[in-house]
């Protein structure tokens, strides 16, 4: 009963009791939200436009973070060594395609799934054996001290909004990249029909390089943010699993399903740990997101902006 | 040339639908198995616990994860949880219950692993593909962050671990740190021989063809009958009780004593998914061949260069074996879908036609 009482009841009346601090485990989830959403982008973009579900998705996001590091521990300058990175994640994009795409296509998703977690382990262990496993530091200049908002009531971190703001420009440019230009065009033509595509002489392997690519720009944008809040390490590539339950909860194939569900997953987990965590021994940010995620599943299972699947025989 | 079946007619349905149909497979099949029995006479006690009776577990897993992957078509990643459900049942089982046959005891945690993999494979009726593969995922974060957090489960003792109590079996120490390694090599690989003849004898009746139907194409299957729920939640119970058996024997025969880290996603659930897969989806005797082949990797990459000179680190190695491992899949995935099981069929073929392929 006491138990009962103490998830079921108290955190409602500590939510409250204390507005602050419940806005600010908000606003702190949201930028932490926007984080999960990067990652999870990089997914939906492969996702649309080769149908694959991209487990290497948060291996990609350690690999570009460690070379963009690793590059300036040996002296290169930061604008050299993001286009150096760049250039980097253009060529794993090509040799993605050329030695496995290729020879996977027309496979079933579960084939492609698996072979994505046979890339993650490849990037994982490339990108530590060239750089080596240990923390590193990434300096990029994005200023990191604490404000306060409503006279000090509430703590925010420059930092964080910094990243919403990155995050937030990222998706924005995506999306007139998709609706503007011949090749985002022709990149959701693929996403509908890639028979249909082919037919008209969309060419299927320079789609799948340049959503490679875009994936891989994406990574590396969400490492460096990553990276420079808690330094490069290997839990880089785990964030990809947190980036699972925000698909769940957008749905696969939508951008704007990776945006809220991202935000969705961010808030709950943090407003979750601040409230229920105590109750339940702490520690809960793990899992809450794929419970969360499943219980949505069980009512809902395309998504909140997935399409809904047809199947006939 | 001794390899040939010419000779061998099958008069009945039974000997035609044989497990083994050649009498030479038949032979060689004993042989291996006097073998394996033979083996703690020869290997030492290092091979024995570091190699051989890790490998006759994850082989038990590996089956497990086949039945539900290769044969049902359900993706999982939960196997580690699975694993763990089992591991920590049979640790309470036997610490509070006086006088409880170990066998029992492990059977018995495998029954409520298969309990706690029917509960997680309930969502297998409305979700499939990638999305049950995240719903396992709950499973795997959750139920270590449970055995992690809540006492009871580990008899709160202070180290947060679990240990193997030392139980006999007709008089012979077989689990705990205390026993000899022959005898819980000579348990593990009962274990596996008789499941593995289990789950053989399980995918080629009635039930494995319901679910090798649900595998190919779920609603063709329900349309001619078969009861999609009822078919999918027995893959997962069977294979989450394959994954519990051998937690259970993962504390009590191989490591002696644990914490939830053993069951983690990268040391349990990708190891054996990366044994089925090179192995073979949809084999038994794939999976036997995976887990020997993924064991081994790792044991060769400590040993084989500094034979010839070269002194690499533990860390690079790691790197290393990382590395290897990924390309392997990538590489059995386009080269040779079906794995190891496939490549044995091959030479088989080859052997009836050896010495002179016609």
């Amino acid at each position: 009963m006491e138990f009962l009482e103490s998830i079921l009841v108290t955190p409602f009346i500590e939510i409250w009791e204390s507005p602050y601090y419940f806005t600010e485990l908000v606003l702190v989830g949201l930028s932490t939200g926007v984080l999960y959403s990067l990652v999870a982008l990089g997914f939906v973009l492969i996702f649309k436009a080769s149908g694959m579900f991209n487990f290497a998705q948060g291996a990609m996001v350690l690999f570009a973070a460690l070379t963009l590091v690793g590059l300036m521990e040996h002296g290169v300058p930061l604008w050299a060594a993001l286009i150096l990175t760049v250039a980097v994640m253009v060529a794993l994009a090509f040799l993605v395609e050329r030695l496995m795409l290729r020879h996977l296509v027309n496979q079933e998703g579960l084939i492609l799934f698996m072979a994505t977690i046979g890339l993650n382990f490849i990037l994982e262990g490339t990108g530590q054996l060239m750089w080596g496993s240990d923390v590193k530091r990434l300096e990029i200049g994005i200023p990191d001290q604490p404000f306060d908002i409503l006279g000090g009531k509430i703590l925010l971190n420059t930092f964080d909004v910094t990243a919403a703001v990155i995050g937030a420009l990222l998706v924005v440019s995506l999306a007139v990249f998709f609706q503007k230009t011949p090749m985002g065009r022709a990149l959701r033509a693929v996403a509908d029909d890639h028979q249909a595509a082919l037919s008209v002489g969309i060419p299927l392997k320079t789609i799948w390089i340049a959503v490679w690519t875009i994936a891989g720009i994406v990574a590396l944008v969400a490492g460096i943010v990553w990276g420079a809040k808690s330094g490069v390490q290997f839990s880089l590539s785990l964030i990809a699993l947190k980036a699972l339950p925000v698909l769940i909860l957008g749905g696969f194939t939508s951008v704007p399903g990776a945006i809220v569900g991202g935000l969705i997953i961010g808030v709950g987990e943090k407003v979750a740990e601040g409230f229920w965590g105590p109750a339940l021994g702490g520690a809960i940010e793990n899992w809450f997101a794929y419970m969360l995620a499943l219980a949505f599943l069980v009512f809902r299972p395309q998504g909140l902006f997935g399409e809904k699947i047809i199947e006939r025989v | 040339m001794f390899y040939r079946e010419a000779g061998q007619f099958k008069t009945t349905y039974q000997g035609d639908q044989a497990v083994f149909p050649v009498f030479q497979d038949k032979i060689a099949v004993i042989l291996v198995i006097l073998a394996a029995y033979a083996v703690p006479l020869f290997a030492d006690e290092y091979w024995l616990q570091a190699i051989f009776i890790q490998f006759l577990v994850f082989a038990l897993m590996a089956i497990g994860l086949n039945i539900l992957m290769g044969y049902a078509g359900q993706v999982s990643l939960g196997t580690g949880a699975f694993a763990a459900v089992g591991a920590y049942a049979c640790y309470k089982l036997t610490t509070n219950i006086e006088g409880m046959n170990v066998i029992v005891a492990i059977l018995l945690s495998g029954g409520c692993a298969a309990a706690v993999g029917v509960v997680f494979g309930l969502p297998s009726l409305r979700i499939k593909g990638f999305y049950l593969a995240v719903a396992t995922l709950a499973a795997q974060f959750f139920i270590l962050w449970l055995f992690n957090k809540v006492g009871w489960f580990y008899n709160n003792n202070p180290s947060g671990t679990i240990t193997a109590p030392p139980r006999e079996l007709f008089g012979v120490l077989i689990t705990g740190p205390s026993a000899s390694p022959e005898a819980r090599y000579i348990v593990c690989l009962t274990f596996l021989i008789v499941f593995a003849w289990f789950a053989k004898n399980l995918v080629r009746g009635r039930i494995g063809r319901n679910w090798m139907a649900i595998r190919d194409m779920d609603i063709a299957a329900e349309i001619i009958g078969i009861r999609p729920l009822q078919t999918k939640l027995l893959a997962f119970a069977i294979s989450s009780f394959y994954c519990g058996v051998a937690g259970a024997l993962m504390i009590f025969c191989w490591l002696g004593s644990a914490e939830t880290e053993a069951f983690d996603l990268a040391t349990v659930s990708f190891r054996v998914l990366f044994m089925i897969i090179i192995g073979g989806l949809g084999s038994i005797g794939g999976s036997i061949m995976g887990a020997a082949f993924i064991i081994l990797v790792p044991i060769f990459l400590t040993n084989f260069p500094p034979m010839i000179g070269l002194d690499i680190s533990t860390a690079l190695q790691k790197h290393l074996e990382e590395i290897i491992f990924g390309v392997m899949i990538v590489f059995f995935l386009i080269v040779e879908p079906e794995g190891f099981a496939r490549l044995w069929q091959i030479l088989r073929e080859k052997l009836r036609k050896w010495p002179f392929p016609y």
